[in-house]
């Protein structure tokens, strides 16, 4: 069987105790997973400087190349994984097996991350508004203005602690290593793929191994991983980012509460938008905090829930290898039953309306031996207030929502990516000037649309990095 | 001791209630095992006899007795009908008078309060009089003196306050004829913390606690041997290392750790990455209830794998069945550990611990059944907060 170790600054490490992943359909054993120990991690990071150090030794022109090539060998080699290989059509495969995500899914998530790494020049130029990028390297260093930077790493390395569930947030660690931080990665239980696929990658692009280590394991690894990285960016549900709230050192991603808001000068031609809804709800398996969850409008709420219910009420769970499968599977015990019945709840309350019921032919949770799936379900909120016009669940799930244009800012609450459809001009400054809303689209983009120029969920750059003052001349007398 | 014969663990303490062992053949395993079974089943006589004699029971048991739709007094003959008894539940430690856990022959000796849990709500109490100064002493026995010189001194790096290890290890310190040296620790308020989300104070707490620990071995009191904690280890060890040194630069050579979290895997990476090959460390498995159960002396051929057997028979492990605590699983398999506890002190006949592992085979050193792998009982292992020790 696939053996796994775990990845000590590039050294395996084999342990005694191992993890098996399995299928989530068969229960078949996929792979056996290392297990680090805390103090493993403990250990370590007394020695992350040196995985700074070593990536400062190489000039940031020449990291950029290096993810270039990281991103074809992710796409295209026959990488070595443990005591195996893997091929880019078995990475899809094996994901798909123990996350319950089809794997043409899996596919889209290996390209978005390889855009993100062909990429990384024009991202870093953009994320740090242009800042000539040896002055990360330096220190400091003067602007083409005249002007003296300094920017300091707040830590060497950036730890993370991944989902097992969402092989679509990779794309977010990898401008680190360019940035010459180096990586401490917590992987999921079920999905050990993609940092191990990319850490090998990497190293054969040409990062020295030192810089990266992967620790599969329980959960005190992970608390372990936030409590010794300077800077940890870690994923879980709405409790995870509660208990991180307010911590600097720790950027916390969950549920995004995605919306798309029309306005009052638009919302009579909703049906012009109907793709647009659709495709925010329901694309990648609605998986993604940036799925949209909620539609917001104030006239013609019904006939909208009604349209998009009608495309997307009827679809089913097919085969996982289906090229068009639409839907990802719960392949933890309960979970799907557990926001059924949050749902169900949320549906006895006074004018909220589940839609897609008509459409569908069966029920919404499809309970099965090893895993479960719940299909598409759109609900009408006559109440904004109502419990289900703001929540988010792993799959296309969304509220249509009533609600005066006046309102919607008071009531939407945070939300990571907001499209508001609208040609308002105070309106739109209006949204401009909301703090609650992290990504701001103004007009007919898709929630799901990223541009990866722009920052997600804070600007990496300035997570990683504290602008400073520096000097080394008396300023001009004054 | 009469050469040739060989000790039974705790034969080296005479039995409470008379009972002794003399095994002639010490190469026979099979032997061993038979006879100390015979030993178990008379000592489970005898202890049944105590605790359920109106004369020198305790007032929770005789009463108990009332209870029970069998006689103790005549219907317990051997170990296996320990389970006529129901399960002993914890809960009934909460709360006083504690006295009515005192043998009524025992009353009136000095009388100690040992408590465990308690972060939240009463905690759960025993009393003790002498126990843990015998259970140590037993202990005290396992331990290869080459590592724990007697007459060397220990720090106890462990939770204070109103727990048994704090007085149980600075007890077996002295009868190894050194001094004991402590730290102050209040593990419920680093549970608070740690529910809290509290994380830097709890780093904190723990940095307040390895101060305490630094300072103790810098004062040059010679200090050879310790018991700690895999956390408060790996913490202090980290330290010394930050500070350019290491355990065994500090002078210790012999440690005794406990804790579920002492796993096979932590077990090597103490070994490998900690304290260097020149450091002894043993595991132990215990509680308030039990006393302490050893490690299978360390052998290379083990892998690292961890075995304990407990300290019959004053106190005895079995490892049973998740769905019938009346069965004990064939060896190898997995089940729930359950203790039982027969002292003149205490009398518990069947307590489902916390805890699940493997059933071991009986040990030469041990000829009774162990446990290996003991972790967190699996159904209850998500909600249990581990603190700093």
């Amino acid at each position: 069987m696939l053996e796994i170790p775990v990845i000590r600054w590039g050294k395996p490490y084999e342990s005694f105790d191992q993890q098996e992943v399995v299928h989530f359909e068969t229960g078949e054993p996929l792979a056996k997973v290392h297990q680090a120990n805390a103090g493993l991690v403990k250990m370590d990071m007394r020695k992350a400087q040196r995985a700074r150090d070593l990536l400062r030794e190489i000039p940031i022109s020449k990291l950029l190349e290096i993810c270039k090539k990281a991103a074809d060998l992710y796409m295209t080699a026959k990488l070595p994984l443990g005591n195996g290989t893997q091929t880019p059509e078995e990475f899809c495969r094996i994901q798909s097996a123990s996350t319950g995500m089809p794997e043409w899914m899996c596919a889209g998530n290996m390209k978005k991350v390889a855009f993100v790494l062909e990429h990384m020049d024009g991202i870093l130029d953009s994320l740090t508004r242009g800042l000539p990028l040896d002055i990360l390297t330096r220190g400091y260093g003067m602007e083409e203005r005249g002007v003296m930077m300094s920017y300091q790493a707040h830590s060497p390395v950036l730890g993370l602690v991944l989902p097992s569930n969402s092989p679509g947030v990779h794309t977010l660690w990898m401008p680190i290593l360019p940035m010459q931080i180096g990586l401490v990665l917590k992987p999921g239980s079920s999905e050990p793929w993609t940092p191990y696929r990319m850490t090998e990658a990497f190293c054969q692009a040409g990062i020295p191994r030192e810089c990266i280590s992967v620790y599969p394991g329980p959960h005190d690894v992970g608390s372990t991983v936030t409590e010794l990285c300077g800077r940890v960016m870690l994923f879980g549900g709405q409790q995870t980012i509660d208990k991180y709230k307010g911590n600097p050192n720790v950027q916390a991603h969950g549920p995004g509460f995605s919306k798309i808001l029309l306005g009052d000068d638009v919302v009579d031609r909703w049906e012009d938008y109907l793709d647009l809804l659709v495709d925010s709800i329901f694309q990648n398996g609605g998986r993604s905090c940036i799925n949209a969850s909620g539609i917001w409008a104030s006239r013609h709420t019904e006939a909208i829930a009604d349209a998009i219910a009608k495309r997307i009420g009827p679809v089913g769970p097919t085969s996982m290898t289906d090229p068009e499968a639409p839907l990802a599977a719960f392949t933890m015990t309960g979970a799907a039953k557990a926001m059924n019945g949050q749902i169900e709840a949320g549906l006895s309350e006074p004018g909220v309306t589940e839609v897609t019921a008509k459409y569908r032919d069966g029920e919404r949770l499809i309970e099965l031996e090893r895993c479960d799936y719940l299909r598409p379900t759109i609900v009408h909120c006559a109440n904004p207030d109502a419990t289900l016009a703001n929540t988010e669940y792993m799959f296309p799930m969304a509220s249509v929502v009533q609600c005066d244009q006046k309102d919607m800012l008071k009531k939407i609450g945070p939300t990571l990516v907001c499209t508001a459809i609208t040609e308002d001009a105070q309106w739109s400054q209006q949204l401009l000037d909301a703090t609650q809303i992290d990504r701001l689209n103004i007009g007919p983009i898709k929630t799901n649309a990223l541009n990866w120029l722009q920052p997600h969920e804070g600007n990496i750059v300035e997570f990683l990095f504290r602008a400073r003052a520096f000097q080394n001349e008396s300023p001009a007398a004054h | 001791m009469i050469p040739g014969e060989h000790a039974i663990f705790p034969a080296t303490i005479p039995s409470l209630f008379g009972v002794s062992l003399t095994v002639t053949d010490n190469n026979n395993l099979d032997e061993l095992v038979k006879q100390n079974q015979e030993a178990l089943d008379a000592h489970t006589r005898e202890s049944v006899q105590w605790h359920f004699n109106p004369e020198t029971g305790s007032p929770y048991w005789l009463e108990k007795a009332k209870s029970l739709d069998f006689n103790p007094l005549t219907d317990v003959n051997c170990f296996e009908d320990l389970n006529k008894f129901p399960l002993f539940e914890d809960d009934e430690l909460r709360g006083g008078p504690v006295s009515r856990w005192i043998p009524k022959a025992l009353v009136g000796k000095p009388t100690y309060v040992f408590e465990t849990g308690g972060t939240t709500g009463i905690p759960k109490s025993r009393v003790v009089i002498d126990d843990f100064r015998i259970d140590y002493e037993n202990f005290s026995e396992t331990l290869p003196d080459e590592y724990f010189p007697k007459g060397s001194n220990w720090l106890m790096l462990g939770p204070s306050g109103p727990r048994r290890l704090r007085l149980a290890v600075e007890h077996m310190a002295q009868y190894r004829g050194g001094i004991s040296f402590c730290v102050d620790l209040d593990p419920r308020w680093v549970v608070k913390l740690i529910k809290k989300g509290k994380i830097d104070e709890v780093k904190e707490y723990s940095a307040h606690v390895i101060d305490q620990a630094m300072a103790i071995l810098g004062a040059g009191h010679e200090i050879k041997c310790m018991f700690t904690t895999p956390k408060l280890l790996e913490a202090l060890a980290m330290r010394l290392m930050d500070e350019g040194s290491s355990i065994e630069e500090s002078g210790i050579t012999g440690i005794f750790c406990g804790g579920t979290e002492f796993t096979q895997q932590w077990y090597r990476f103490a070994r490998e990455e900690l304290l260097g090959e020149n450091v002894y460390i043993t595991p132990t498995y215990g509680n308030t209830l039990m006393g302490l159960a050893c490690g299978r002396p360390f052998d290379p051929a083990d892998d690292y794998k961890i075995t304990y057997y407990a300290p019959q028979p004053r106190a005895v492990i079995r490892v049973v069945d998740f769905d019938d605590h009346t069965k004990v699983v064939p060896y190898g398999e997995t089940g729930r550990v359950k203790l039982f506890t027969m002292t003149k002190e205490l009398f518990i006949p069947g307590f489902l611990e916390r805890d699940e592992g493997e059933r071991e085979v009986p040990h030469v050193k041990y000829p009774w059944d162990g446990v290996s792998g003991v972790r967190p009982f699996h159904e209850i292992a998500a909600s249990t907060t581990v603190g700093v020790y």
